[in-house]
């Protein structure tokens, strides 16, 4: 629901971001309050990944600041609160692991050191499972799943957590449409418990019904801030955008620190 | 030998303390292994066993005990491949390189400077685990000891940060602290091998056996604890063989186990390949959309191609396919519908 009073839960002033001495995101103001599903959307490159890397700490700003419940981000320590989902391709390493496990690391966010885990932890985890409709596959290598099952296993990961905001890094990016489906029911369902969602994605598809504000990024810049748009509206005729690609190979030497991550786009 | 023989040389000191520190050494190593390899860092132990080369040199120049020495210049070396690798992080493997080449040529320097000849610093790339003493035994029974009780106690926190580190830094874990932890524990865990198999072989222990039991398991904890059975298995069995056939050949323990560890992995493979396939046979066959055309088409057989009915012990995979089960028969799926089967 679109909440204008309710209680700010992101608040990001002035949000600027460099990579590499290239500014990638130039001055953003976003306010995300409590129980909105919000949709980052724009262009290959427009800045809406790195976005939302730069609201949960994941790419330090230059300029400006982000509160999450009204806390500075580097001071925020109910990192239980969020919940972040990243692109697909980083639940598998070099050793099998179980969907189970997979999804129980994102309950150390309350889990205390050196302690087993609790009845409570082994409920949230059973519930976040069947959220997305993986209970069965529960013993399952996570490297056996296709790759939309992989990424309900993500989502149950954030979820293992009971957070109370949700940051979706293209969810829905590569993903047949039966298991875009699941993925808007088991978002639906986050949506109904009053979880804060704020999602980023190329195109809308089965999530449509659900966002009820849509923020489209333009080279950097909030270039829309309101009630969803059609698909027309975003990437409109009179408009084109130049979805360049870079050709360059990325070699550097060792020691070089510039960010090659292709998560961000190519800028 | 005989049996009688053998059991009267696995009673001596020496061999006793051989066997503790060999057994130890497989346990620990791959423990630790598991999450080098998780994190495809699977090299990193021979990073760090050559690094470990220049501290035994440094250890023979001073005189002092080249165990402690190669424990310092490990970590040293350790935490500064993790700081490269962090920094850079598309150029993981030249850093180690780096390193690699630094750490055995200044070594093999080094242990000149000190007046010493190749066959000093033998013992430690190879192994000896034979001439180790109580005292060492105890060092290696202490770190390895520190070594497992970090890696079984912050299973859970490790494993997270390995398989996806950004995930892992929202939920508020020190990313850092737990690679350079992993790193420490991965040097801590070369110098505890250092005498057994020796530091060119090192990264077989941490290696070889997480190679071998995932071959079999699902999960991640599966294939660490497997892994340290087998590699305790491997280290003492390893030491065990080749003390029975010293009596006809010199056979030293450090290359027996790491082979012995090797025709492990040789032995599980084909089964490894043999049960993913069969998963991979018996995954659910996709529900197309409802609306897509879907013609309804018999199966056309004669009674002498397809002589029985499908059941459930009729041979063929059972394969889920929506709401029913398709029977993979000669490369293509029947589905019972009735009195006959349909082609799927």
């Amino acid at each position: 629901m679109l909440n204008a009073a309710g209680t700010p839960v992101v608040e990001a002033r002035d949000v600027t971001v460099a990579i590499g001495g290239r500014p990638v995101l130039r001055g953003n103001d976003l306010i995300v309050r409590e129980g909105e599903f919000v949709a980052l959307m724009g262009a290959n490159g427009s800045g809406k990944s790195t976005l939302v890397r730069a609201l949960t700490g994941l790419r330090p700003l230059t300029q400006g600041s982000v509160l999450l419940f009204g806390t500075p981000l580097h001071d925020f320590g109910d990192r239980h609160r969020i919940g972040f989902v990243p692109q697909r391709g980083t639940a598998t390493g070099g050793v099998p692991a179980s969907v189970r496990e997979v999804v129980s690391s994102g309950r150390l966010s309350r889990r205390r050191l050196l302690r087993p885990a609790g009845r409570a932890d082994r409920a949230a985890i059973d519930d976040a499972l069947e959220v997305v409709g993986l209970t069965d596959k529960a013993g399952d290598g996570v490297s056996t799943l296709s790759g939309g099952q992989q990424q309900r296993v993500l989502i149950a990961r954030a979820l293992a957590g009971e957070p109370e905001l949700f940051f979706l890094d293209e969810p829905t990016a590569g993903v047949d449409l039966p298991n875009q489906l699941a993925l808007a029911d088991a978002l639906r369902t986050l949506s109904g418990r009053g979880a804060t969602v704020v999602l980023v994605a190329h195109e809308l598809g089965p999530l449509e019904p659900l966002v009820d504000r849509a923020v489209v990024m333009r080279d950097g810049r909030i270039a829309y801030d309101g009630t969803p748009l059609s698909h027309e509206d975003v990437h409109g005729h009179h408009h084109p955008v130049d979805a360049r690609h870079d050709h360059v190979p990325h070699v550097g030497s060792p020691f070089d620190t510039m960010s090659h991550d292709p998560r961000e786009g190519g800028r | 030998m005989s049996l009688a023989e053998l059991a009267d040389l696995l009673d001596r000191d020496f061999m006793q303390r051989a066997l503790l520190a060999a057994l130890l050494t497989g346990l620990a190593a791959p423990a630790i292994g598991t999450f080098l390899v998780q994190r495809r860092l699977a090299l990193l132990g021979d990073g760090i066993g050559h690094v470990a080369v220049t501290g035994v040199a440094l250890g023979l120049l001073t005189g002092t005990s080249p165990t402690w020495t190669a424990v310092v210049v490990a970590i040293l070396g350790a935490v500064l491949i993790e700081v490269i690798r962090e920094q850079g992080h598309t150029n993981g493997d030249v850093a180690l390189a780096l390193l690699f080449y630094g750490g055995l040529a200044g070594g093999v320097l080094i242990t000149g400077l000190a007046g010493e000849g190749a066959n000093s610093l033998q013992v430690y790339l190879f192994g000896s685990v034979t001439s180790i003493s109580s005292t060492e035994v105890w060092y290696t029974a202490g770190l390895a000891v520190v070594v497992l009780t970090l890696t079984l106690g912050l299973l859970p926190q490790l494993f997270a940060v390995a398989s996806d580190p950004e995930f892992a830094r929202v939920m508020g874990l020190q990313v850092r602290f737990y690679n350079l932890l992993v790193a420490v524990l991965a040097a801590v865990s070369v110098t505890v091998a250092m005498r057994t198999v020796g530091l060119l072989l090192v990264s077989a222990l941490m290696v070889v056996p997480v190679a071998t039991s995932q071959q079999l398991a699902r999960s991640f904890r599966t294939t660490l604890l497997a892994a340290m059975v087998i590699g305790a298995i491997a280290a003492v069995g390893g030491l065990v063989g080749s003390a029975w056939l010293s009596a006809q050949a010199t056979v030293a323990p450090g290359p027996s186990i790491v082979l012995l560890a090797l025709a492990m992995f040789a032995a599980t493979w084909p089964v490894g390949v043999w049960l993913r396939r069969r998963r991979r046979l018996a995954e659910p066959f996709p529900i197309l959309a409802v609306d897509s055309p879907d013609p309804h088409q018999v199966a056309g057989h004669t009674d002498d191609e397809h002589p029985h009915e499908h059941g459930d012990d009729c041979g063929h995979p059972a394969v889920r396919h929506g709401d029913h089960v398709d029977y993979v028969h000669d490369g293509h799926r029947h589905a019972p519908h009735g009195e006959h089967y349909d082609e799927h």
